[in-house]
């Protein structure tokens, strides 16, 4: 009578659902020192589902009513969400061990927050959109007070919950008006509805202003920033380095998906949004950062900025733009990772430190580590050949290609190379600080081995990059174009 | 027609007026006790409009466990509400300024609302004719074959949200005493008693 939804598009998910519910059971009724098992299970049960969403391929396959696609896109995206929550998961390891945190529920809420956000970027209807990023939020505000006896730590899980439910609560008035001018939350007939109207009347155009806003805050862009630095600085410093990256690629999936899919045919006016995001998280986020000591505030408003950057693309509103955007977060997560390997590595006398001072002299006491903080530095200032440079590169690209018809984005252009001049100060004090200031006190010596390989891999990728783009730059441009065409 | 009418009525009357009776009642337990009829007459209205599966859910759930639970917690935190007014007349007028912007707000959008083309024809839940489907029937086909991700994936929320109960403030206390009952079954004579000679004026 009733026919059954085709399961195989959403393998991956499932597969990673129920290892997640496994794992559980398995660190609930597991002896007591089980969390160092769950957390490597937690990185097989990721690589797994690559594997299998690598197996699925990227040919376009709508299931579930409507409610869940899989394309070429989500592909691409998937994969990049799965490293970037396997090297956290990595890096959390050897931290959650010593600062008596070692508990077996954090890699499994991990766990849960990256199946929300396959869920995210898998989304085809309104309603899939938020549940996904609902699993995927809740599960965060968890990990970022997992230190419950700390203040910060208690205080960055509240301050990330509150903002958060705000945030959902202006995606979902959103939501309510574009059901109220389509009577449908499907992506397709959407697109199908705003095509079909010659111009879009004003509530639908209010309703996705709505929802790009909600989406904003997940990618803290721009006046929808204000959580991002205490959070960062509060949250333990593993769960900042997850926050920072795969977190972030998923909701820039979802903003991809939205705009370019239903409200494809409303550039016009999305793209007065995403020019103003864009272009207020560049110039905050690096004269901002300017003020910081903290290394992990720093950070956050580099993250700040970088989405902005990322942001540029979508603003020139092209498929080259799209294809920017997605080699950008590309180069972002693995820069951003690399970086946190940095700052857990950051310990004098077995204390964790994240003053920037603390990194004078680096390069007397241990040269590869200091060789490896420049070599990001240098990346996330977008100083050639590292990957930040090409990062920018396409994305600015982009923007100069599509400011021939749209003379506006000249200034965007000409405001993202400045503000990424000033970003290049702070970035650059860093390197000044480790290679020509005396060291005050050292680091302890590094006994992880998972951390160093992390950042050793780190560290080539973006080293490395230019000579091999191909692979990334080739999967960028099929996933764009899966987006454009489907 | 008249019947109904005037039932409608009844019943919206008696909402409106046991919603103010929530907020102006000094004893915060009437205020829930209140709450309570303000959800039967919601029934009522529900019954009249068909949706009588939503009614009895309405019942159940709000009067059966939600109110219950306001209950308790109104009896067990020992909360200060005559103190939580005071700043009421203070805020009053700003907060009225923003509720009277964002009414107007309303207003204007909906006044100028324009619903797509075609959108009536592919609402994504369509309203089933009453006289052959019956509430709970329509209800179930929603929830549980067209929207069934959505239904697990909710699932998985909830799911997430236990997890994260149970993280951030279970703690194992020391010097709790628990009841071990494989341990007491498994007690032998010989384990715990042993028998003495107590020596004439010796104690043991």
């Amino acid at each position: 009578m009733v026919e059954l939804p085709a399961f195989l598009p959403a393998l991956p998910e499932l597969f990673l659902a129920v290892s997640t519910m496994a794992l559980l059971m398995f660190g609930v009724f597991g002896s007591d020192g089980t969390a160092r098992l769950v957390g490597q299970i937690a990185v097989v049960v990721l690589l797994c589902t690559g594997l299998l969403v690598i197996g699925h391929g990227t040919e376009r396959a709508v299931t579930f009513n409507g409610m869940f696609v899989m394309d070429g896109f989500g592909a691409y995206m998937k994969v990049l969400v799965l490293i970037g929550s396997a090297l956290s998961i990595i890096l959390a390891q050897g931290y959650a061990e010593r600062e008596h945190m070692n508990r077996f529920e954090l890699p499994v809420l991990m766990l849960f927050a990256t199946l929300g956000m396959l869920l995210m970027v898998s989304a085809n209807d309104l309603i899939s959109l938020y549940v996904g990023l609902e699993t995927q939020s809740l599960a965060l505000y968890v990990v970022a007070a997992f230190r419950r006896d700390h203040a910060k730590s208690s205080e960055a899980g509240l301050k990330y919950f509150v903002l958060g439910a705000l945030s959902s609560g202006l995606l979902l008035y959103g939501a309510s008006l574009i059901y109220g001018f389509g009577g449908t939350t499907q992506f397709d007939r959407i697109a199908g509805l705003i095509a079909a109207s010659p111009t879009p009347p004003v509530g639908v155009v209010v309703g996705m202003v709505f929802a790009v806003a909600g989406l904003a805050f997940k990618i803290s862009a721009v006046p929808f920033h204000m959580w991002t630095p205490d959070v960062y600085e509060g949250a333990p410093t593993p769960v900042t380095a997850f926050f920072a990256a795969a977190p972030k690629v998923a909701a820039v999936a979802l903003i991809l998906r939205l705009l370019d899919g239903p409200f494809g045919h409303m550039v016009e006016q999305w793209s007065q949004v995403i020019f103003a995001l864009s272009l207020a998280s560049m110039v905050l986020g690096s004269f901002a950062a300017i003020q910081q000591t903290n290394i992990k505030r720093l950070m956050a408003y580099s993250s700040i900025a970088n989405m902005g950057f990322a942001l540029l693309g979508l603003a020139a509103g092209t498929e080259q733009g799209t294809r920017g955007v997605v080699v950008y977060m590309t180069i972002y997560m693995v820069m951003t990772i690399g970086t946190f390997a940095v700052i857990l590595c950051m310990k004098q006398h077995g204390r964790m430190v994240e003053d920037i001072r603390q990194l004078a002299g680096l390069s007397r006491s241990h040269p590869l580590m200091a060789l490896g903080t420049a070599i990001f530095m240098f990346s996330l200032a977008g100083i050639p050949p590292l990957a930040g440079f090409f990062g920018k590169l396409y994305v600015f690209l982009a923007v100069i290609e599509a400011a021939a018809k749209h003379s506006e984005l000249y200034i965007l252009a000409v405001f993202g190379v400045l503000s990424s001049v000033v970003g290049a100060f702070y970035y650059l004090r860093v390197v000044k600080l480790i290679y020509f200031d005396d060291p005050i006190e050292t680091f302890d010596r590094q006994s992880d081995d998972s951390i160093a390989a992390v950042l050793v891999g780190t560290g080539l990728f973006t080293m490395f990059f230019f000579a091999f783009p191909v692979p990334v730059l080739n999967g960028a441009a099929a996933a764009a174009a899966a987006l454009f065409t489907g | 027609m008249v019947i109904q009418s005037i039932v409608f009525y009844v019943f919206s009357c008696a909402l409106l007026i046991c919603g103010v009776m929530v907020i102006s009642a000094r004893n915060p337990v009437h205020s829930v006790l209140w709450l309570i009829a303000a959800f039967f007459q919601a029934a009522g209205l529900f019954v009249l409009m068909g949706a009588e599966f939503l009614a009895m859910i309405l019942v159940i759930v709000y009067v059966g466990a939600v109110a219950v639970l306001f209950l308790f917690v109104v009896m067990m935190l020992d909360i200060n509400f005559v103190e939580l007014r005071r700043g009421v007349v203070r805020y009053l007028p700003i907060g009225g300024l923003i509720g009277l912007v964002l009414v107007s707000e309303l207003v204007a959008m909906v006044s100028g609302w324009v619903p797509a083309a075609g959108a009536l024809a592919q609402l994504g839940a369509p309203v089933p004719p009453v006289d052959q489907i019956s509430n709970t029937r329509a209800l179930g086909q929603l929830i549980y074959t067209q929207y069934f991700y959505l239904f697990q994936t909710a699932g998985m929320i909830l799911l997430v949200a236990m997890i994260g109960a149970i993280v951030l403030t279970l703690r194992s206390r020391e010097g709790v005493r628990r009841q071990n009952v494989p341990a007491q079954l498994a007690r032998r004579r010989e384990d715990v008693v042993a028998v003495r000679k107590v020596p004439t004026r010796g104690g043991v």
